[in-house]
């Protein structure tokens, strides 16, 4: 309180970061006491479970100080955007509580009546029923509100859903079971009506935490593109700006390893781009002054400045962003297998109940009893089972495959996947590893190698980083190096025990290849993007599932040739990322359901597009976000996995649907012939309900 | 049958603190950071 004391009067500002590095207890005292002693930090707070840090700080302190100084504190961090944050699960909060008050209640009111089957009479089963009524009403009223909104929401549009009859059964039930209560009468339904909410909100809070819990996940991994820039101010000061707050005109520093905020002209400045955020392509692109780049581009070499030309939402990323709107509105209008079932059963069951009612009203019963008779057959055929068939699969099998290093966004995702019959690959990133990878590391002589690692350790080139890697397994000691310079276009330079040492482009047009000289000898690096481990099984496993592959690249034909040499799939190359969104239309005009698979960001609409969609973890953030689901790891085996997965989940679903009618088929006769008492219904109801989450059950494995 | 004038109501109260008990475990974010309030536990604070 006291820094917050001293602080009072300047505006607090929350921002949000990724640090997908913290993993014990360490970890967290590191981040949160390091933090701390940054002046202008209020308080932090890491949550392990989203692996995202919460920093409460003075408008004045800027993201780059925070980020900097984890990075001092041995942790990697990216600012997330602002909204991606635990706000989001408001709804399966809502939905939890109104579970916790359904479950309360339903065990009450089982007690009372319990009682009262087992022979409590006269006085003290009005006294039960009246008790019962007290605790089951105001239930119904709270917990039943998800249930009566989306009801009103379809009846408004003219529609109807799962929760139309629904709402119509706990309304009717209650009413009468109240009139039963007030004039003595021997059956009331309050303990069928609330265990129902009890049994249907389970499985809508299974669907919503199922959605929340894979869309942590992904927040966690999502790296934003660029959430600012450095400016210079009139008078050379400098100050970092919010991405959507720069403007045409200003000039802005992009140091070396730092993303481009906005779209611009190079004013001053020799570097290398990577560019495979928009272009898939996965070559540095070297740019000097006059050059036009685009936000999202990451800057290797030098510094460089930049006049922004087009900021916020006039970028090319943005351009992209609107494509994957427009490309995302078909998938919203997929309707989901409970909603199809619903469609077909919500008619059945209301014609069954009015059925019900004028059938014991011709055969003379009074209006009373011939009401008795409907709601019991509304309660018997509520879809229970039916409610819990589809989200209880579905979040075992995602259980199942998270385990196995997928994540599914939704219940959605899974029955999208599960009907996929094409599979349309992206190459840089997805069907190969994404990343240079230095071939033939043993040609390197093992006294030079320090030198070498040495070299390379102290550039961000991923050409650079390669080096790096294939020798860090190594036990080497880099050798000590002075003069270190790097010239963006042609490499790095310096010197070894007096004698000059260099590692720099390679002389041919082929750019995966480096050369490593020292004084007059000198070495060519080769380097490959290599294909993702298990590729040819992936694709032998797609063939048996009867699902076709094959690649859509923003590469040139030769590259792609070269690097998906022996596979066997056709290609299209040099393609744009409204040539992929026309691909996957032409595809599914002539019936296909595909399967995009890509990373980058050029994939974003494709992914957005296609019937359902996947991608690498290592992927971009807008690519995640537009995926259905996220795969972890190099292999790219869980996309055979996950259609695996999702086809048996869909066949659990259906011998759930299965077994939900066979139940109706048993049970409305009896509610029919007036014979369901409210035991009968009790009995009936959790044991198909106990049947259907056992068959769900049987999925524990489903991505083994 | 007296005994129901009691038993009753504490059947009741009991589940009432339990419910009570839930919703505010769940306002005051303890559901929020499952794995993390594990790991916390092993933190000292010998300042």
């Amino acid at each position: 309180m006291t820094v917050q004391a001293a602080l009072a009067g300047t505006p607090v500002e929350r921002s949000l970061l990724a640090v997908p590095g913290a993993h014990c207890a360490g970890c967290i005292r590191k981040v949160e006491d390091g933090l701390a002693e940054l002046p202008g930090v209020l308080g932090a707070r890491l949550n392990m479970t989203t692996k995202q840090l919460t920093v409460d700080h003075a408008a004045g302190l800027q993201l780059p100080a925070i980020v900097g100084a984890l990075a001092r504190l041995g942790f990697e961090a990216q600012p997330l955007a602002a909204g991606a944050g635990p706000a989001s699960n408001r709804d399966s909060r809502e939905l939890l509580r109104c579970t916790a008050v359904a479950g309360f209640a339903s065990m009450n009111v089982m007690l009372l009546s319990v009682s009262v089957w087992s022979g409590a009479e006269g006085a003290t089963r009005d006294l039960f029923h009246l008790l019962a009524g007290l605790i089951a009403i105001p239930t119904v009223a709270y917990a039943g509100r998800p249930f009566f909104r989306s009801a009103w929401t379809a009846l408004r549009h003219g529609r109807t859903n799962m929760d139309v009859p629904i709402s119509i059964g706990l309304l009717l039930v209650t009413c009468l079971s109240l009139f039963e209560a007030l004039t003595g009468g021997p059956h009331a339904y309050f303990d069928g009506a609330v265990m129902l909410l009890f049994f249907l909100l389970t499985g809508r809070a299974l669907d919503s935490i199922m959605r929340d819990r894979a869309r942590d996940g992904v927040t966690a991994l999502i790296k934003q593109v660029a959430p600012g820039a450095t400016v210079v101010q009139p008078g050379g000061r400098t100050e970092w700006v919010k991405a959507e707050a720069l403007a045409p005109g200003t000039l802005m520093v992009v140091a070396a390893g730092e993303r481009l905020a906005a779209d611009g002209v190079v004013e001053s400045g020799h570097s290398g781009l990577d560019c495979s955020l928009l272009t898939g392509e996965s070559d540095a692109v070297a740019v000097g002054p006059g050059a036009s780049v685009h936000a999202g581009m990451l800057n290797l070499g030098a510094p460089l400045t930049v006049r922004v030309s087009a900021a916020g939402a006039d970028t090319s990323l943005a351009e992209i962003a609107r494509l994957m709107d427009g490309a995302g509105q078909g998938r919203s209008r997929y309707v989901r297998i409970a909603d199809r079932a619903a469609r077909l059963y919500a008619p059945v069951v209301h014609a069954l109940a009015a059925g019900a009612f004028l059938l014991w009203l011709a055969l003379g019963a009074g209006w009373h009893q011939a009401l008795l008779v409907a709601a019991a057959v509304l309660i018997i055929t509520c879809p229970c089972a039916l409610g819990l068939a589809v989200p209880a699969a579905q979040i075992v099998a995602a259980g199942s495959l998270m385990r196995a290093g997928v994540l599914v966004k939704d219940g959605s995702a899974l029955e999208r996947l599960a009907e996929a019959d094409w599979a349309l690959f992206d190459k840089t990133g997805t069907l190969t590893l994404g990343r240079p990878e230095l071939v033939e590391a043993d040609r390197v002589p093992a006294e030079l190698r320090p030198v070498l690692v040495a070299l390379a350790r102290s550039s961000r080139h991923p050409l650079s980083q390669a080096v790096t890697r294939a020798f860090g397994t190594e036990e080497l000691v880099p050798a000590t190096l002075i003069d270190i310079s790097e010239e963006p276009g042609f490499g790095l330079r310096a010197r070894w025990e007096g004698t000059p040492v260099a590692l720099g482009r390679g002389a041919a047009a082929d750019t995966l290849a480096a050369t490593f000289s020292v004084a007059e000898r000198s070495l060519v690096l080769r380097f490959t993007d290599r294909l993702r481990p298990d590729c040819p099984l992936t694709i032998k496993r797609l063939a048996e599932l009867g699902v076709v592959a094959s690649v859509a690249s923003g590469d040139h034909a030769r590259s792609v040739a070269q690097a998906l040499r022996g596979l066997g799939l056709t290609a299209q190359t040099s393609m744009r990322p409204q040539d992929k969104l026309d691909a996957i239309a032409r595809l599914q005009a002539i019936g296909r359901k595909v399967l995009m698979v890509g990373d980058g960001l050029n994939d974003g609409p494709a992914l957005a597009a296609g019937h359902v969609s996947m991608a690498p973890a290592s992927a971009s953030d807008v690519g995640q976000n537009a995926a259905d689901a996220v795969f972890l790891g190099d292999s790219l085996l869980p996309v055979a996995r996950a259609i695996v997965a999702a086809r048996r989940t869909m066949r659990v679903v259906r011998q759930n649907f299965a077994i939900a009618i066979a139940y109706n088929a048993v049970a409305v006769p009896l509610a029919f012939a007036g014979l369901v008492t409210p035991l009968v219904a009790a009995l009936a109801m959790s044991g198909s309900s106990l049947i259907v989450v056992a068959n769900a059950l049987r999925l524990r494995s489903a991505a083994q | 049958m007296s005994g129901l004038a009691l038993l009753i109501p504490l059947a009741l109260a009991l589940g009432l603190c339990g419910l009570g008990a839930f919703f505010w475990a769940m306002r005051s974010e303890q559901f929020d950071d499952l794995d993390g309030s594990g790991m916390r536990i092993l933190i000292e604070d010998d300042e």
